[in-house]
């Protein structure tokens, strides 16, 4: 209550917490304890970087010790999880056999299979969005299937690529999982190329036609060029799908990888893993996720 | 005069939901080669309607021109074209830049003797230096230059300015269009020019060609300007004739202003 006599006292505090020895506030030149708030704050934000994620962090390992112990007691706590995925995290690049292999083998086994069929969905997707941006018509066309098909579950396309490759023997799992990845991952390669094509400013197209650019060129000199941050970005999403349709097409497939694994320990009930392989898929979908928007952030300033 | 290119009955009209809204009605114009004329008047009455139906760009509801004997169809690197904003493809440096159409139109030149066509006329603007930015790099001027080299370097049979210096600070708008009368005195290439500046139109022009205002716009007046050539600012602004001309310009636009008739008629 005694301070609400000083108000200039109050206004002066913030700056002052940190440094006991300024005895004479009122008298205080005003200057200095400014700078030395901007940068005692700046050294919290600082701090803010690794502090506030490291709380965070915690507090989710004290509910999941919390969880483990009260609601659900098959749940292995933090502890246990940690000593038996120890192995697969320790030596990373063991091969012990097809389904019991290194983390980073796993995980490794499923980036090719990702690549592959990111691949395909890219090759698939960019010329289709190109046909969908250049033409109405295709629009017309083929928008109202594209909207159908896009929100589909890797799930239930991954049953379909299996009857479309029955034929194929031992590489039907493989193209199956492909096949699903291709056509979940690309969609926003589709749409953001298309949104792209259609956003080329009118001057560029100008340019081409006053040169008299033949189709080709005007493609490859000025609609590509023109359409790549857009593309860049629809990379981006169609990769974070990719990743995120591996795991459902390994689990079905019973192919070794990250999902695999995931999927053969829960069926062998070892729960500790499961987490381990959850951990791992968010960390290299981040991971993808960052270099992508890496790649695309150079497009966007070129 | 024997005309170079003509623009005959040039008209062209727009749907609109009220109907076909005819912005420019049987524009009649002819230009002898080697001549500049600009094309002033108000803002929307239809001067880049015209300039770009010339340029190709824009469809041509009736009537039809002619350049150096052949009805144009369709746009053309025989044409050169400026606009407001420089147009410039932003991936490419100015050099690329240029390097674009000189490729297009001297397929069959050596490579080296294409650069060097690309490096005169960058030079030539005054972006020696310059050459290998892009325009992200470059300045607002320093652009409209690059677009400048552009059009010259393909040696067109036309030249079409859309307001070019429209964005331009004062200083760098002088700079520019001694530039532009330089290059133009070396290649005399047969140019049509819209802007909004009267000062501008009688610097560099031999004729100035005032429109009406729209719709149904037409040529109304067209002004002889007969300053002597190679042209200076100064004694071109000195030239006893210069305010009476100016004059003369300044009225026709305020005229008009005063009798633009509603859209509806
Ligand atoms: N694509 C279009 N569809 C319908 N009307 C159009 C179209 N383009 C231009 N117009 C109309 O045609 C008229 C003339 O336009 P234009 O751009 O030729 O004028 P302008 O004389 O160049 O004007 P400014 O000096 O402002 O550049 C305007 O009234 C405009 O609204
Ligand atoms: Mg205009």
């Amino acid at each position: 209550m005694s301070n609400s006599t000083l108000p200039t006292i109050l206004t002066a505090q913030p700056a002052e917490t940190g440094k006991p020895a300024a005895g004479t506030p009122a008298a205080a030149p005003l200057p200095p304890p400014a700078g030395r708030t901007t940068r005692d704050w700046s050294r919290l934000v600082k701090l803010d970087w690794l502090l506030l994620p490291a709380v965070g962090l915690a507090a989710v390992v004290v509910m999941w010790f919390i969880l483990s112990a009260t609601l659900s007691k098959d749940l292995p706590n933090p502890t246990r999880t940690w000593e038996s995925s120890k192995p697969y995290v320790v030596e990373p690049f063991s091969y012990r056999g097809e389904l019991d292999q290194g983390i980073l083998r796993f995980t490794w086994l499923s980036l090719v299979l990702v690549a592959k069929g990111y691949v395909i969905a890219l090759a698939l997707g960019t010329p289709l969005g190109f046909l969908l941006g250049l033409s109405k018509m295709m629009t017309k066309m083929l928008d109202p299937i594209i909207q159908i098909l896009r929100p589909v579950s890797p799930l239930a396309w991954l049953p379909l690529g299996m009857v479309l490759f029955l034929g194929a023997g031992k590489q039907a799992s493989e193209l199956a999982a492909l096949f699903t990845i291709a056509i979940c991952a690309m969609w926003p390669t589709v749409l953001n190329t298309a949104v792209g094509v259609r956003a080329i400013p009118q001057d560029y197209l100008n340019v081409a036609k006053v040169l008299k650019l033949s189709r080709w060129k005007t493609l490859t000199k000025v609609m590509i060029p023109a359409t790549l941050p857009y593309m860049f970005t629809g990379f981006r999403l169609s990769l974070g799908i990719a990743w995120l349709v591996i795991v459902a097409a390994e689990m079905l497939t019973g192919r070794p990888g990250i999902g695999g694994f995931l999927w053969q320990q829960y069926n062998a009930l070892v729960y500790e893993q499961i987490i381990l392989c959850i951990l791992t898929i968010g960390i290299v979908g981040f991971i993808l996720d960052r270099l992508m928007s890496v790649v695309e952030r150079r497009f966007k300033t070129a | 005069m024997s005309a170079y290119c003509e623009l005959f009955n040039l008209t062209k009209v727009y749907p609109s939901p009220k109907g076909p809204a005819v912005i420019v009605k049987d524009f009649n114009l002819r230009l002898a080669e080697g001549e500049f004329v600009t094309l002033i008047g108000h803002s929307g009455c239809g001067k880049s309607t015209v300039l770009s139906m010339v340029a190709g760009l824009n469809g041509i509801t009736d009537g039809g021109i002619i350049l150096a004997g052949r009805e144009l169809a369709g746009p053309g690197p025989d044409r050169g074209v400026v606009f407001q904003s420089p147009s410039l493809l932003p991936w490419l440096t100015a050099f690329e830049n240029v390097m674009l159409g000189i490729n297009q139109v001297f397929f069959t030149a050596q490579p080296h003797e294409r650069e060097q066509i690309a490096e005169y006329y960058l030079s030539v603007v005054g972006l020696a230096d310059a050459m290998h930015k892009r325009p992200a790099e470059l300045s607002q001027g320093m652009r409209q230059r690059v677009g400048i080299a552009r059009a010259f370097a393909l040696k067109p049979k036309m030249l079409l300015l859309d307001e070019p210096f429209g964005m331009l600070d004062s200083l760098t708008r002088y700079e520019l269009q001694a530039v532009l009368l330089e290059l133009w005195r070396k290649n005399r290439i047969t140019t049509l020019m819209v802007t909004h500046d009267v000062d501008e139109a009688l610097y560099l022009s031999d004729r100035v060609v005032c429109m009406t205002d729209g719709p149904e716009a037409e040529v109304g007046d067209i002004i002889e300007v007969k300053f002597p050539r190679p042209r200076d600012r100064k004694a071109v602004m000195e030239h006893p004739d210069y305010y009476p001309l100016r004059e003369r310009l300044i009225e026709f636009l305020e005229i008009h202003a005063h009798r633009r008739r509603p859209p509806t008629a």
